[in-house]
């Protein structure tokens, strides 16, 4: 069983990606770098280690958790952590866009990780609904053709 | 500048999509009949319900499809031709790609028959299942 967290948790976190990204737009690709390193540096703590050694997931248990109240329920770890993946993967697209001066790789993937950081914070968008499973249809197919056979 | 326009033009593309998906989100839509794809008990691997079957399709990854079991376990509580099925979506590429499921949570509403009568995609309105499972039954009883 995955472990549980507060569901207020990655939404507060998604609320600090956000501010992150749109700060290291406006700073544009040389500037903005290092501040895409530190973001790439969050989401990979999340996703490769677990969301208790997100960042943002810390600030949120250490300031802001204790001011409100108990959480309705908790939420299973691994959507969050899925979203985690899927925005360390825009970050490295971006690092790689201003690390080898294309300005215009840097701006579209910080742009759609931006994108993807606002749904999050401001609908709750589930991320790994819309994406999981497209990813495993189209790496699966061989699999899932030959074992109807 | 261009980092400006850039973070603008992402803050009105998520707002928009945004607020399109929560219009449509857990919609229930009518599957044409002759089109209409038919699921058996041997496929699903659990009997159907004798008037109506909930097929949910779910993945790990996805939070709002804990909420749906729950809707759908309490829209089915105490009804008893009336079944809900879970299945994970990942391990049953074969239905996902037969169904065109796109996205998790997708719940088909089966008559008895197992024919697909309707389509839930994103967390379903429980006064819309509600409604659509009435006409469902009523339209079986007519037979």
């Amino acid at each position: 069983m995955a472990s549980q967290i507060d569901p207020r948790g990655p939404r507060f976190g998604a609320t600090v990606t956000s501010v992150v990204l749109t700060l290291a737009l406006v700073a544009g690709p040389k500037w903005g770098l290092a501040l895409l390193v530190l973001q790439a540096f969050a989401f990979g703590l999340g996703a490769l280690l677990g969301l208790r050694y997100q960042p943002y997931g810390w600030v949120f248990r250490r300031f802001v958790r204790p001011r409100l109240g108990a959480p309705e329920e908790l939420e299973d770890e691994r959507p969050p952590r899925f979203a985690q993946s899927v925005g360390l993967g825009f970050a490295l697209v971006g690092i790689l866009g201003a690390l080898f001066s294309s300005d215009l790789v840097f701006f579209i993937a910080v742009g759609f990780a931006l994108v993807a950081a606002l749904l999050n914070a401001v609908f709750n968008f589930c991320l790994g609904c819309e994406l999981y499973l497209l990813g495993r249809r189209l790496f699966a197919r061989p699999a899932a053709a030959s074992s109807k056979s | 500048m261009t980092g400006l326009l850039v973070a603008a033009i992402a803050a009105l593309v998520a707002l928009g999509f945004g607020l399109y998906r929560k219009a449509i989100d857990g919609r229930v839509q009518v599957v044409g009949s002759p089109a209409a794809p038919t699921l058996d008990a041997s496929r699903l691997a659990t009997g159907l319900g004798s008037e109506a079957t909930f097929v949910q399709f779910s993945a790990e990854v996805c939070a709002p499809c804990r909420a749906t079991a729950r809707v759908l376990a309490d829209v089915t509580a105490g009804l008893s031709g009336v079944e809900h099925i879970e299945l994970d979506a990942a391990t049953r590429l074969d239905l996902v790609n037969e169904l065109g499921i796109t996205r998790t949570p997708t719940v088909l509403l089966l008559d008895g028959t197992g024919a697909v009568r309707n389509r839930i995609v994103g967390a379903p309105r429980k006064t819309e299942v509600l409604a659509a499972l009435e006409v469902l039954t009523e339209s079986s009883d007519k037979r």
